[in-house]
């Protein structure tokens, strides 16, 4: 039967979220044949309704449904009730993502053999590794059109990566390129080269950088077997006495309460949505929640040791010019305890507007120190730290049954605390973040705390034990056969790079495991 | 309540008199000006010296030498309504009580903006404060005509990018 499907249609496949892993899974499904329904919370926007403006963008596209917080990260204390900066819409938070794509280092797969103990944290090797990945990576670069892969040329750099680069060299680094983006460098698949406009967060009014919303999306529905249902809230996920799922219950557009049934569902919410999912699926059968017979479903969030660094310069850089985020610097991604701290970290440039600045520069921050630095804002240039953060069992998504959204299901609460590792590792990125501006004459340098959460991973680990996580190999979770989990919540460990390849990687993956599946009569 | 809008039935000449009266802004019940009558603004439910006060409160948080009165009046307008006069009035109320217990007529008296900022960081942990520094946030800097101040040029898509128009012409490095 072609897309829309019944109901009562139980052959379907039924995605959760739309984003970097649901979409991309819709539509690989859909391509082999599979009938697909995709539920996906938010609104269908398009480029044409991208607005190059920064809080009106996020008042269209962000994710701003309640959440609570706690723990000793900043993002508690300045941003309580916005822990994450996510998109609430077809297409998730690729539309507004800077498209940075780059790979895992090969040890990043092996992160517990590679660092050995460190106290406090809970490291697990991936059972996957780079050699398995590899032909993934390379259809999810071919899908992307990653730049710098497969013979596409880099980006031109802007002002921001000029002062970024010419840093970068004053103090010895190596590794410093316009970054592999899944932005076109040239006309490819379609959508037009990149402009330069400078509104990569809020969604490309171009088409030149990749999003699930104007690509897989709908060549997935052109097949004919996806449907993908927009402001469609999954409210529960329900099993049979088998133990098996069946279905999903969710709130339409008119608030109306409908039930999908499905031979099998995989959940793609970002990583507190997803497993507040299955927390709010608890029964009998499986009274904490569904697929957490480990316990770990909700645990060892990870949100990358970020931060940023603003430095000020005696002459107008412009850093809103252009790509938002304009290169890399590699050198320090190794994995060298030597430096205070294991694993390593990726710095990319990065630069806001003024309402954005003023938000985030230093949240709470008043007075002359502060204003004295917006005066200067057309002479900033800025980089973001993204480092490996170390997994632990207290960092975790649980449900809190005091705050209710608007359909009366509890929210997800997100608790963190950085880990020593964490913080050795993001003031040494600060240091070397303020030489490189004061290398090439900042006269003033910031080290600016993290944002509210934009990688946002781990809180249904992928393990080979069923004790140590919530998902196998293919992202299957280990009590529920028909049931996967497709995001980047499965991520055992986080790397040090930008997650969303490896998330589309994963998805194209697990797209032709489950239709090998389906096939063979296994699913 | 638009911007640039000079107060009816006042000459400029009766409105610097008055507000010169009433330290910077005051014109009268319910009505401030700037002294040079570049901006006017007529309260509904805070008074005036109020308002004036909250005006300059908000200069003191955010203080850009070469942003006018007229933007922080912009930025903080928002609060003369039936539901926020109360809590603001006491809030105001609160920092020129703190003024006075430092031998200060008010708050809007004191001669130097570094003993406001003492005043304020005094109450920085109040509601009151984090209500007003929190709204200025983007009451202030999300103000589009205020972007330019800052060299901050906006949207650029009906513009065709920077592509053309600068995106990589840095030339100091
Ligand atoms: C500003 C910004 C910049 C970024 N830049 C980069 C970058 O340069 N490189 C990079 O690799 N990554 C980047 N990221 C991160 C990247 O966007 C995410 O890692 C990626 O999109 C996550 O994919 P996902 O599938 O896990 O979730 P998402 O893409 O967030 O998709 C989840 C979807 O599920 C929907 N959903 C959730 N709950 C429900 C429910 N109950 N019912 C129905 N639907 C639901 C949501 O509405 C959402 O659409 C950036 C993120 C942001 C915010
Ligand atoms: S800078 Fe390039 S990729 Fe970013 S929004 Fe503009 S055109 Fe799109």
């Amino acid at each position: 039967m072609a897309a829309p499907f019944d109901l009562n249609d139980d052959g379907v496949v039924v995605i959760i979220g739309t984003g970097a892993g649901g979409g991309v899974l819709a539509n690989e499904l859909a391509q082999r044949g599979v009938s697909v329904v995709a539920l996906e919370a938010g609104g269908r926007y398009l480029p044409e309704d991208y607005l190059n403006d920064e809080w009106d963008s996020f008042g269209q596209l962000a994710w701003t449904d309640p959440r609570t917080t706690s723990g000793d990260w900043r993002v508690a204390r300045d941003f309580s009730g916005l822990p994450a900066w996510i998109v609430k819409a077809v297409g998730g938070t690729t539309t507004h993502w800077a498209g940075a794509s780059i790979r895992f280092q090969p040890h990043e797969w092996k992160a517990a053999t590679t660092y050995g103990r460190v106290q406090g944290a809970n490291l697990l090797d991936w059972p996957i590794d780079e050699v398995e990945m590899a032909p993934w990576y390379d259809l999810a670069e071919e899908k992307l059109g990653v730049t710098r892969t497969g013979g596409r040329a880099g980006l031109p750099g802007n002002n921001n990566y000029k002062v970024f680069e010419a840093g970068a060299r004053a103090v010895g680094y190596e590794e410093v390129h316009t970054g592999r983006m899944a932005i076109n460098s040239a006309d490819f698949d379609g959508r037009p080269a990149c402009q330069q406009t400078g509104f990569c967060f809020q969604g490309c009014k171009w088409g030149a950088k990749w999003s699930a919303a104007y690509t897989d999306i709908p060549r997935g529905e052109a097949t004919g077997n996806l449907e993908v249902r927009e402001n469609a809230h999954v409210a529960r996920i329900l099993h049979d006495d088998r133990g098996l799922v069946t279905g999903v219950e969710y709130f339409d557009r008119d608030g109306a309460l409908q039930f999908q049934r499905a031979r099998i569902v995989c959940v793609a919410g970002n990583s507190f949505e997803s497993p507040r999912l299955l927390l709010n699926s608890a029964s009998s059968m499986f009274p904490d929640g569904l697929a957490n017979s480990s316990g770990q479903v909700g645990r060892n969030y990870m949100r990358h040791v970020t931060g940023s660094v603003y430095g000020v310069f005696d002459q107008p850089v412009r850093m809103w010019r252009g790509t938002t985020m304009a290169g890399i610097i590699q050198d320090e991604a190794r994995h060298d305890p030597s430096r205070g701290f294991v694993a390593g970290y990726e710095l990319e440039t990065l630069a806001l507007g003024l309402p954005f600045m003023a938000a985030f520069l230093d949240p709470g921050g008043w007075g002359r120190e502060f204003t004295s630095a917006l005066d200067s804002y057309q002479n900033m240039a800025g980089m973001w730290i993204v480092g490996e953060d170390m997994p632990q069992e207290t960092n975790r998504v649980t449900l809190n049954h005091d705050v209710t959204d608007r359909w009366g299901l509890p929210v997800a609460n997100v608790h963190f605390d950085d880990h020593p590792n964490d913080v050795a590792m993001r003031n040494h990125a600060y240091a070397r973040g303020q030489a490189i501006y004061e290398a090439v004459g900042a006269t003033r340098t910031f080290p600016t705390p993290p944002y509210p959460s934009t990688h946002n991973l781990g809180t249904n680990r992928m393990s080979e034990n069923p004790r140590d996580g919530v998902v196998n190999r293919w992202g299957q979770t280990h009590d529920v056969a028909n049931l996967f989990v497709s995001d980047g919540s499965q991520f055992t460990t986080g790397a040090a790079e930008n997650p969303t390849l490896t998330i589309v990687a994963l998805a194209i993956r697990q797209a032709d495991h489950i239709a090998r599946q389906m096939s063979a009569g296994a699913l | 309540m638009s911007k640039h809008e000079t107060p009816r039935g006042l000459t400029r000449r009766q409105l610097l008199a008055r507000a010169s009266a009433m330290g910077a802004f005051v014109v009268g019940a319910g009505f401030i000006a700037a002294p040079n009558a570049a901006w006017a603004i007529e309260t509904t439910h805070l008074d005036s010296e109020t308002f004036a006060t909250l005006v300059q409160m908000a200069r003191d948080i955010y203080p850009h030498d070469y942003v006018a009165d007229e933007y922080y009046v912009v930025a903080v307008r928002g609060y003369d309504t039936p539901e926020q006069a109360a809590a603001i009035t006491a809030g105001i109320a609160a920092l020129d009580a703190a003024a006075r217990g430092r031998g200060f007529p008010s708050y809007v008296g004191t001669g130097w903006e570094r003993d406001r900022v003492d005043i304020l960081r005094s109450m920085e942990d109040s509601a009151f404060f984090q209500q007003i520094r929190g709204g200025l946030v983007t009451g202030l800097y999300n103000q589009k005509e205020v972007w330019p101040l800052f060299g901050y040029e906006g949207e650029s898509f009906s513009q065709g990018g920077y592509l053309h128009r600068g995106f990589d012409d840095i030339t100091w490095l």
